[in-house]
């Protein structure tokens, strides 16, 4: 390697470009650090004049996040034994006693039900697809897979009317398995897509030594197959994973009570008084935070995933 | 761990069932590993189409069980392409379009041309920029309205410390003039990541030595950049666009969080007004036909864009 390359950028623009990206890093930061703070803050903190920035850190949004209250008289509050807890103690200095959990754990856990189980389903039947499409002469392979990829144009609302009056017909509204069903068939596009592409790289070579091997082909596909595409699937599952979980159109239409997932619940969580915002800013934390970390452990796949396989690099 | 399940199986497989397994022709198996994906898309996806293509000649109301539902023809689609009300909902998608489309482009591209003088650290910085737009859209816009609050919002104190104004003169989603640019500036925030990274990734596709031999010829850098970059990544910077403009065309999540289409109906995009003539008003047969006139120009859009792009890829 030589050390001078008319293609490498000089010192000063090199410095230059990193303070202008570092610098719309911070800011576009800016949001995402502040939901994060407002979680820690009190009520009055959160609505103050001007924005506090330097705050003494509560867990009140937290345990607002998971509990409901009620309010009751200082002489009631006076005459119960102390508070056992820590969590007890946040709630009675707003005169105010716990009632018992809130929603946001059972929406947040039918957010894990039906976000794996989507994904699962996904990556099961669209592996099967992907490698036939890779591998085998499918008729109309072509337009089946322009189809497949189709799919993911519809508006979700407009998908949504028909779906709504089929499920309510088979009693799958409101249901984990409805959900997940649901969510694969969106999936699945993206699924298939780019595990064709994953797929699509590894030498057929290797599959066909095996079958000389007396190999079947199920043993060349279990055996050889998946564990080459293992990062491929890998990463498509974690894209599916995103897209359940962050998905709201079709949550908030077809599902009220038992199969709830969280982004429709999340912004519905109300205080005393208005919108409880750290109680809404701690649960966006929970929430978001599990997608920042998978995000920064898929960094190298981002592209990829996100363009349906269209840009490989 | 695989091989010993695998193993598992085959040992509880039953010898006829194992032996019939065995012999299957590829031709079977490839549509045994494709039937079940074509049975669910056509399942959850055709049939509803078609049953929504159906719905669309009808005056069915999905809340009145019993009704007599008739064939009403073809007013429906009548009545929306003269309706108004539905032209300014385009109108508002249009701009929302536009401008979302426009400031993406231009900082996205700006960042990736930034992103790629190679600086040290650049990698980790572009992880953090790409973060909004992982994030789920409707707690994304829920958390912007917080920071959108006309007396308490962050918003509003920023720019009140950059210009001056009152922080409780001006409200971004309760104004008619502010509503069309706050969805604007939040979906801007979150996209723009993902122009940048594509592109990035056309940025990086160009080898060196084009450059190289620009250098010896001794064309100037701004000459470089016109003749070499530009051309070289506008074939990515297009299926940018193209995503783009299809996701937002369906955009509901976000801005129905943000100011549910309000103030009026500025911001009410055509999924949010199709939200409420389906599921509000509950005009099923009346909004079928709404979903598909909005499917047939998404697809019809996209299809003479996708034509133009391949005609750039082509040069």
């Amino acid at each position: 390697m030589s050390s001078f390359s008319v293609t490498e950028p000089s010192k000063r623009i090199k410095w230059f470009a990193g303070t202008m990206v570092i610098l719309y890093a911070l800011i576009t930061m800016i949001p995402l650090a502040w939901i994060m703070m407002t979680g820690f803050k009190t009520p009055p903190d959160s609505i103050s004049y001007p924005p506090k920035v330097i705050f003494e850190p509560s867990l009140e949004g937290y345990v607002n996040l998971f509990t409901t209250r009620t309010r009751i008289a200082p002489d009631d509050l006076a005459a119960l034994p102390p508070p056992e807890t820590w969590y007890d103690e946040i709630v009675r200095d707003r005169n105010m006693v716990i009632a018992g959990p809130s929603k946001f754990g059972e929406r947040f856990v039918n957010s894990v039900i039906i976000g794996f189980g989507s994904t699962f389903l996904s990556i099961f039947l669209g592996t099967l697809a992907a490698y036939a499409f890779s591998r085998f002469k499918i008729p109309l392979a072509d337009d089946l897979l322009f189809f497949i990829l189709s799919t993911r144009m519809m508006p979700p609302i407009a998908v949504a009317i028909p779906i709504f009056l089929m499920y309510r017909n088979l009693g799958l509204s409101d249901t984990h398995l409805g959900m997940i069903l649901l969510y694969t068939a969106v999936n699945i596009s993206l699924a298939v897509w780019l595990l064709k592409g994953f797929i699509d790289e590894i030498p057929r070579e290797y599959e066909e030594a095996a079958l000389i091997d007396g190999y079947t082909r199920f043993q060349a596909f279990y055996k050889v197959v998946l564990p080459q595409a293992a990062t491929g699937i890998a990463s498509t599952a974690i894209f599916c994973l995103i897209f359940a979980w962050n998905e709201y159109a079709f949550a908030v239409l077809l599902t009220s009570a038992t199969a709830q997932t969280a982004p429709p619940f999340i912004p519905t969580i109300i205080g005393v008084g208005g919108l409880d915002w750290p109680a809404v800013a701690a649960g966006a934390t929970i929430f978001l935070l599990p997608v920042m970390i998978f995000t920064i452990l898929l960094r190298k796949h981002l592209l990829r995933g996100i363009t349906f396989g269209a840009v490989r690099k | 761990m695989s091989d010993k399940s695998i193993d598992r199986v085959a040992a509880a497989t039953p010898a006829p069932v194992a032996r019939k397994i065995r012999g299957l022709s590829d031709r079977a198996i490839a549509w045994i590993f494709v039937a079940p994906t074509i049975f669910l898309l056509l399942a959850i996806n055709i049939f509803p189409l078609i049953w929504t293509i159906q719905l669309s000649f009808t005056n069915y109301k999905a809340n009145r069980i019993g009704r007599e539902v008739k064939n009403i023809g073809l007013r429906n689609y009548e009545r929306i392409l003269t309706d108004s009300d539905i032209w300014l909902n385009m109108q508002a998608t249009a701009h929302f379009l536009f401008w979302t489309i426009f400031f993406q482009v231009l900082i996205g591209f700006t960042l990736a041309w930034l992103i790629n003088k190679k600086f040290k650290g650049n990698d980790l910085w572009t992880t953090i920029i790409v973060l909004p737009m992982m994030l789920s859209p409707a707690v994304v816009g829920n958390f912007w309205k917080f920071l959108y609050q006309p007396q308490i919002g962050l918003f509003n104190y920023i720019v009140t410390w950059f210009t001056g104004a009152e922080p409780s003169s001006f409200e971004m989603l309760g104004s008619v003039d502010l509503a069309p640019w706050s969805i604007v500036i939040v979906d801007t925030w979150m996209w723009t990541p993902f122009v940048m990274l594509i592109c990035l990734a056309g940025l990086r596709s160009i080898p060196d030595y084009i450059y190289e031999a620009a250098e010896i010829d001794r064309a100037s850098k701004l000459r470089q950049f016109f003749t070499i970059t530009i051309p070289m990544v506008l074939p990515f910077l297009m299926l940018a666009v193209l995503f783009r403009g299809i996701e937002n065309f369906k955009m509901f999540d976000l801005v129905v969080q943000l100011t549910g289409g309000g103030p009026g109906s500025t911001t009410e995009l055509t999924s949010i007004n199709l939200k409420r003539e389906a599921f509000e008003k509950w005009r099923t047969g009346y909004a079928s036909a709404y979903a598909i006139i909005l499917f047939v120009t998404v697809f019809g859009l996209a299809s003479i864009y996708v034509k133009a792009l391949n005609k750039v890829k082509e040069r």
